[in-house]
């Protein structure tokens, strides 16, 4: 798990100049300059305004999982170019270079317990290629989804996706149909699947496993849907109103189960599934 | 004379059919005997298509799946089945012309066929949306297959389309829902299921009828997560470079079963199947019959854990040692 613990270097002098923009953050939702430490104990969520600021996989991982509970599965997956795809760039040198920022890939997968129930867990990280779903994401998930049924754990996928990785072409495609089957032999043997979307999730990731679970729930304001705003904008000729695709709009449609503060996301999936899954003696 | 619609690269092939045509016409009309001349140009337009389309470029081979005289979903109905019978609606929203669906018979057999729906001129297209469903249609679609499901019937999808149309009641609608949500039922699905892409295979929604357990495809179709010119726009900035684009998606018949992903391609009349619907149809069905006669000799559950684990097997990746 190297990519997830990063050490902290002593501050040398000639950092000292930069040392306003390491302790401190603006608030991308009300401006509010904030100190860093207090925003990172707030789960990245400003005190101030309730923005969500976006977090890779490891703060998922600590809110889903018991402290120390975490095993990591099939994190020696890595991707590769089955189609030789170049477009300005090739497909292999943007891989590498995402693996050179130390991101193994666009999910994180494992097992753990979460309130002493143990679960199967995956983490998708929007760092890695927009969070797109290639071969691997929907492998890692497909393993991850056959192992909840295996050991009979609920499943939690957490959504960050721009959609299909097009450089694996029909491939990328594939892995929407791939995720959903596993989805298919856990929704027959009874098993709850809670999938949580944050900002942003659209695409094959949305119009597959992310719109899928028993229940689904959404961090407050991401940006949620199958075609991208830009893509709708283009289409339709016209802007998009106000809010139009973030949680709040999908949940006054009848999409998402409920929109969850990232600061309840834990007790709110715990009494879930202590409802849907465990039984009230345990 | 105004020709029919067609490709700039079927210009010379177009006008030799057109001359056929006149000799055709000349002969009834004067009584003469042409055989010797006809036969010269047919044979030669023989040529000229089969050489053609055995090297099409793949964008090429994506213009011919988008062909406007290319034969759609109802072209193949009423050729390819017999009483056919259609169904509408979703029963909660509206009905999507962009997708057809209902029985017919594949031989003397009972079938479910649901297949997203093109128009052949502007007025068809609207009406169609340009074979782009919004959420009801895949709601529709997903209700006839539980439909056959119910009736112990096969399942037969005709995959046709640019993609799930990306437009406000569509999102608001539960587009991406509407998807995964085939896509998830057509995994449980204990009847037999073949799909075959007839056009265009555009992204999820085309994928959105093709979880089945056979996956055809029509010799000149295309089945890709995006369209050469979308993949252009965002990956080399322009959607002029739509060629490279096609080139680099591998989205071809050829490509796909290369690739393991298609299991059959189905070829198509020397032209194309635009040039002769009738010829296109019967290949279909008699390999579609085959492929269903096939499925229906497997046991439910065994055909749906096979249909598991064709999917789960698509994909391509590294193991690390770290
Ligand atoms: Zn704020």
């Amino acid at each position: 798990m190297a990519w997830f613990r990063k050490e902290k270097k002593p501050l040398k002098s000639e950092d000292r100049r930069d040392l306003a923009s390491d302790v401190f953050d603006k608030c991308e939702g009300c401006g509010e300059i904030l100190y860093r430490e207090k925003v990172t104990q707030n789960l990245h969520v400003c005190p101030k305004c309730g923005h969500h600021f976006r977090v890779g996989p490891e703060e998922y991982v600590r809110i889903f999982t018991d402290d120390g509970s975490f095993q990591e599965h099939d994190g020696h997956l890595r991707s590769a170019d089955p189609l030789g795809f170049t477009d300005l760039k090739s497909y292999e040198s943007r891989i590498h270079a995402a693996e050179q920022a130390g991101k193994p890939e666009a999910v994180v997968t494992g097992v753990a317990t979460l309130d002493g129930i143990p679960i199967a867990l995956g983490v998708m990280d929007f760092g890695f290629i927009g969070g797109s779903m290639g071969s691997v994401v929907g492998e890692k998930i497909a393993r991850i989804g056959r192992r909840a049924l295996e050991e009979e754990r609920p499943l939690i996928l957490v959504s960050a996706s721009g959609g299909a990785r097009m450089m694996e072409g029909i491939y990328s495609l594939m892995q929407m149909a791939k995720t959903s089957v596993v989805l298919a032999r856990l929704h027959e043997a009874g098993i709850p699947f809670i999938s949580v979307l944050t900002h942003p999730t659209t695409g094959g990731v949305t119009a597959s496993f992310a719109m899928l679970g028993d229940v689904n729930l959404a961090e407050p304001g991401a940006l949620i849907g199958f075609a991208g705003p830009r893509v709708i904008e283009e289409t339709i000729k016209q802007e998009l109103p106000e809010g139009f695709q973030r949680s709040e709009f999908l949940l006054e449609q009848g999409i998402v189960d409920r929109v969850v503060d990232r600061r309840e996301l834990r007790t709110t999936t715990v009494r879930l599934l202590r409802h849907m899954f465990i039984s009230s003696t345990e | 004379m105004a020709s029919k619609p067609h490709l700039e690269f079927e210009r010379d092939m177009v006008e030799l059919q057109e001359q056929i045509e006149r000799l055709l016409a000349l002969a009834e009309k004067r009584g003469i005997d042409v055989s010797g001349e006809l036969g010269e140009l047919r044979t030669k337009l023989a040529r000229l298509r089969a050489d053609t389309f055995q090297n099409l470029s793949p964008l090429e081979q994506v213009q011919v799946a988008r062909h406007p005289m290319r034969p759609y979903t109802h072209d193949y109905l009423v050729r390819a089945f017999t009483d056919w019978i259609e169904l509408h609606g979703d029963r909660s929203y509206r009905d999507d012309a962009a997708i057809v669906g209902g029985w017919a018979r594949l031989d003397a057999n009972p079938v479910m066929v649901v297949g997203h729906q093109k128009g052949r001129d502007m007025k068809e297209n609207l009406h169609r949306n340009f074979g782009m469903p919004h959420p009801e249609g895949y709601r529709k679609a997903l209700r006839l297959m539980r439909m056959a499901e119910k009736f112990g019937r096969p399942v037969i999808t005709l995959i046709d389309t640019p993609g799930a149309y990306p437009g406000i009641g569509a999102e608001k609608r539960g587009q991406a829902e509407a998807i995964a949500m085939n896509l998830r039922e057509m995994a449980r699905l204990r009847v037999p299921i073949v799909s075959v892409v007839i056009g265009e295979g555009g992204s999820g929604g085309a994928l959105a009828l093709g979880v089945a357990d056979r996956i055809l495809m029509m010799e000149h179709s295309v089945y890709s997560v995006i369209s050469p010119e979308g993949c252009a726009a965002i990956l080399w900035r322009s959607a002029e470079n739509r060629g490279e684009a096609a080139k680099a998606l591998k989205l071809t018949s050829t490509d796909l079963l290369g690739l393991g992903v298609a299991d059959e391609v189905v070829p198509e009349p020397a032209g194309g199947a635009h040039t002769d619907w009738d010829a296109a149809a019967e290949a279909l069905g008699s390999v579609l019959a085959r492929h269903v006669a096939e499925l229906r000799g497997m046991d439910a559950q065994e055909r749906r854990e096979a249909r598991w684990r064709k999917f789960e097997a698509i994909g391509a990746w590294r193991e690390s040692e770290s």
